[in-house]
């Protein structure tokens, strides 16, 4: 699957299937820190994602 | 994963409260959260207009559309701070959601004002650029609010940002920063209006939850001078040990402020005001630790008791206080020196 990352913005190629917990794990993300997004919709750690998602992960901390 | 309100699918898991919600549910939680915290800390009222510090990310933009929402009267003031491409899509995004919401924007933009944004200022003053930035917007706030005639300042400061703050001021004991850290600031003196958080209650990650389920275009891109900041380090640290505790922000923060209770005011009297501006000199903490210091108590018990204002003669003791003017002003005079 494609996923979108932030800061700096970047595309990368990660195989599914997958949950999204899973991906968050192997990107060695904190998911307190992260917001996964397919389409425009927020979806949850125990979501399955597949080859053909094109998924982006949103940091949600900013420096204030 | 099922919302455990309606049963419909959720989008958000809130781990610190065992649970998870479908958007509209979930809006509808972030809707009560916020006013909650709006009745509880007496924020403001339905009759006043609230002026809302807007910078184009997604916690004042998510605090504008949620006021809007339950019908409280505000405006927003955009602080154009002059760096560079961030500060134009920044401006952009705050423009944009005014518009699309027929709401009122003030923009007060530094380098036309000033004639110097923020890059400038913290390389004509020697100071960084954080330590300029946050000085100028705090002084831009309650000026401009003072010149339009609004009694409350809004800010879109969240849980994280108040937890990661307490956590900074508490490694570093600085106790005249924890004695400001509120909610609410009440206007303690004629040239300072009141200022407000009503986001405390709910963490960065909702309010970006929020703000994506309510299609609000915020800018995602971080300040460029922001990369290393001391507040993401203390972010990041809460954020493992949430992810193995779920709620210790949630209790670090709220337990702080039931434990030192009523007394937040910026303590301000005896010192002497600013002979350009008349702000007062030095506001908050410092008069609180001095008075504190004096009476043989910690500044943290100060905090938790009405303390005794400081005497202007012991405030000539303080270096800080012995200015004729207060910090903006004195860094305004170093710019265009």
């Amino acid at each position: 699957m494609k996923v979108i990352l932030h800061h700096p913005k970047r595309e990368t190629e990660v195989r599914g299937p997958r949950t999204v917990q899973s991906l968050l794990k192997a990107l060695e993300l904190a998911s307190e820190a992260h917001l996964v997004i397919r389409g425009e919709e927020l979806i949850t750690e125990d979501e399955p994602l597949f080859d053909s998602d094109v998924i982006e992960i949103r940091p949600v901390i900013s420096g204030g | 994963m099922k919302c455990r309100v309606c049963q419909a699918k959720a989008m958000i898991k809130i781990e610190r409260h065992h649970t998870a919600f479908c958007p509209i549910c979930f809006t509808d939680y972030v809707h009560k959260q916020v006013e909650r915290a709006v009745a509880d800390e007496r924020m403001f009222t339905r009759s006043e207009e609230i002026l809302l510090a807007v910078s184009g990310g997604k916690d004042s933009l998510a605090l504008w559309e949620i006021l809007i929402k339950l019908g409280y009267k505000t405006a927003g003031l955009h602080v154009d701070l002059g760096i560079g491409d961030y500060s134009r899509a920044s401006r952009a995004k705050a423009e944009r959601f005014a518009d699309s919401r027929g709401a009122r924007l003030i923009v007060h933009d530094l380098p036309n004002e000033l004639g110097a944004g923020i890059p400038q200022i913290a390389e004509k003053t020697d100071r960084p650029p954080c330590s300029a930035c946050g000085l100028v917007k705090r002084y831009s706030f309650n000026q401009i609010a003072l010149e339009k005639g609004f009694s409350v300042v809004a800010t879109g400061h969240n849980l994280d940002d108040e937890a990661a703050r307490l956590l900074g001021n508490v490694l570093h004991w600085q106790e005249e920063y924890l004695d400001k850290q509120s909610p609410v600031l009440p206007a303690a003196h004629e040239k300072l209006v009141k200022k407000v958080k009503p986001l405390y209650r709910l963490a960065e990650r909702e309010i970006a939850a929020y703000s994506i389920m309510n299609r609000i275009e915020y800018i995602v891109e971080e300040c460029p001078n922001a990369t290393g900041a001391k507040l993401l380090v203390y972010k990041d640290v809460l954020n493992r040990l949430e992810e193995n505790a779920p709620g210790t922000k949630h209790n670090f923060y709220l337990t702080f402020l039931r434990r030192r209770s009523a007394g937040s005011a910026e303590f301000t009297e005896g010192f002497p005001t600013c002979q350009r501006c008349g702000q007062p000199t030095q506001a908050g903490g410092a008069a609180r630790r001095k008075a504190a210091n004096d009476s043989g108590e910690s500044a943290l018990a100060g905090a938790t008791a009405s303390a005794p204002a400081a005497h202007p003669s012991s405030s000539q003791e303080n270096g800080g206080a012995r200015s004729p003017l207060c910090g903006y002003c004195r860094l305004m005079e170093r710019v265009h020196a």
